[in-house]
């Protein structure tokens, strides 16, 4: 704190000679600065040791990113000041995107079930993990793999 | 711009302009709309997929990388990057277009070349992220990384990825070849001629149309 430096936004400078308001801009700035700082804390320190957790947290990016859409479209793509016409006219038919996401979610996760079902092949190809990487071509030993004993081909 | 607006205003009682902005400007609303539903349409097949696909890999594991920081593991540090320089350049953009409501030539051109250097920043970024994954194996139709749970991955993965980031980077390039166009437009005063820069805010509704989509691809790949 010793050395105390104004920092001057060149904004300020140039915005207050007429009637353009720079404030709200650099205001939505730091909304939508601060949202990612904490999406990229909780999906790098966080997250990842939860992993039973997930949905919560992929609730949560969702709630943060229509926020950031939010705040995009109101403030820097100016519609929340546009009269109320207006805004229905974008905004009505971006509803539809509510039917889209959830009839195409379901759809594929009922894809899932059913070729889990039906399909032991696929089922079992797609949830037995692969044996632990052996570096450099050791093709064979691969097979026997299965029976899990990390480290020991180092 | 919207004019002062008396309460109670009968919009639909003809002599008037019921939107209250300027033609060009609607319209770039409704492409901008349509443009929403194509990347709709390739994000949400991408979810689809992922969720009829029992597996998926970990966008941590993926996106690690970081330029010159060799095998460090910083995972989303270089995304994050890319994200600000985005956001970043959404705001010099608002701030050109607030320059051009006060006729304000040289601010313009400041705050536009500040928006171009933005998105060729963005655009660097991406090229390096894209070469560093196809350096490690990844491309349409290959993908080295394997799933959370340790399982082989299938190449939905990489082809979703490329196909979509690709196209918005597309829509980026497009964007700074706009706003290149608006600098020398405003270079050579068009606008001062025309009296008005509302070209300018045209521009800037796709430039940050663009920002938007990001916030979407962004979350999509790199956070679930």
């Amino acid at each position: 704190m010793a050395h105390h430096e104004t920092t001057h936004t060149e904004a300020h400078g140039h915005g207050e000679k007429k009637h353009f308001d720079t404030k709200p801009i650099w205001r939505t700035f730091w909304i939508l600065l601060i949202i990612t700082a904490i999406e990229l804390i909780v999906g790098m320190f966080i997250a990842p040791h939860f992993h039973n957790l997930k949905l919560m947290f992929n609730i949560l990016y969702i709630i943060f990113t229509g926020a950031k859409a939010f705040y995009i479209i109101a403030e820097f793509m100016h519609l929340g000041h546009e009269i109320k016409n207006m805004i229905m006219t974008i905004a009505v038919p971006a509803l539809l995107f509510i039917w889209f996401i959830a009839a195409f979610l379901w759809d594929g996760n009922s894809y899932k079930n059913l070729r889990n079902n039906y399909d032991r092949y696929h089922k079992e190809a797609t949830t037995t993990p692969l044996p632990k990487k052996a570096e450099a071509g050791h093709g064979e030993h691969s097979e026997h793999g299965a029976e899990e004993k990390p480290e020991a081909v180092h | 711009m919207a004019q002062a607006v008396p309460a109670n205003q009968k919009w639909w009682g003809g002599g008037k302009s019921p939107f209250n902005v300027e033609y060009g400007k609607l319209m770039m609303w409704y492409f901008l709309m349509s443009d929403a539903f194509t990347f709709g349409a390739f994000l949400i097949s991408y979810g689809t997929v992922r969720f009829s696909s029992n597996g998926w890999p970990d966008p941590n594991e993926v996106f690690k990388s970081f330029p010159g920081m060799g095998h460090a593991n910083m995972p989303l540090v270089f995304v994050s990057v890319m994200t600000f320089i985005l956001i970043m350049s959404s705001v010099t953009m608002v701030l050109a277009v607030g320059a051009g409501h006060m006729n304000d030539r040289k601010s313009v051109l400041k705050w536009l070349a500040w928006t171009i250097v933005g998105g060729a920043a963005f655009l660097g970024c991406q090229a390096w992220e894209w070469a560093h994954l196809h350096a490690e194996g990844a491309w349409w139709g290959r993908n080295p990384f394997h799933n959370f749970d340790g399982t082989e991955a299938s190449t939905n993965f990489t082809n979703f990825f490329f196909t979509i980031t690709g196209f918005h980077g597309f829509h980026v390039l497009s964007g700074v070849v706009i706003n290149i166009i608006m600098f020398i437009m405003t270079y050579r005063g068009v606008f001062d001629r025309r009296g008005h820069y509302l070209m300018i805010e045209k521009a800037g509704l796709y430039w940050h149309f663009v920002d938007l989509v990001w916030v979407f691809v962004f979350t999509c790949f790199y956070l679930f």
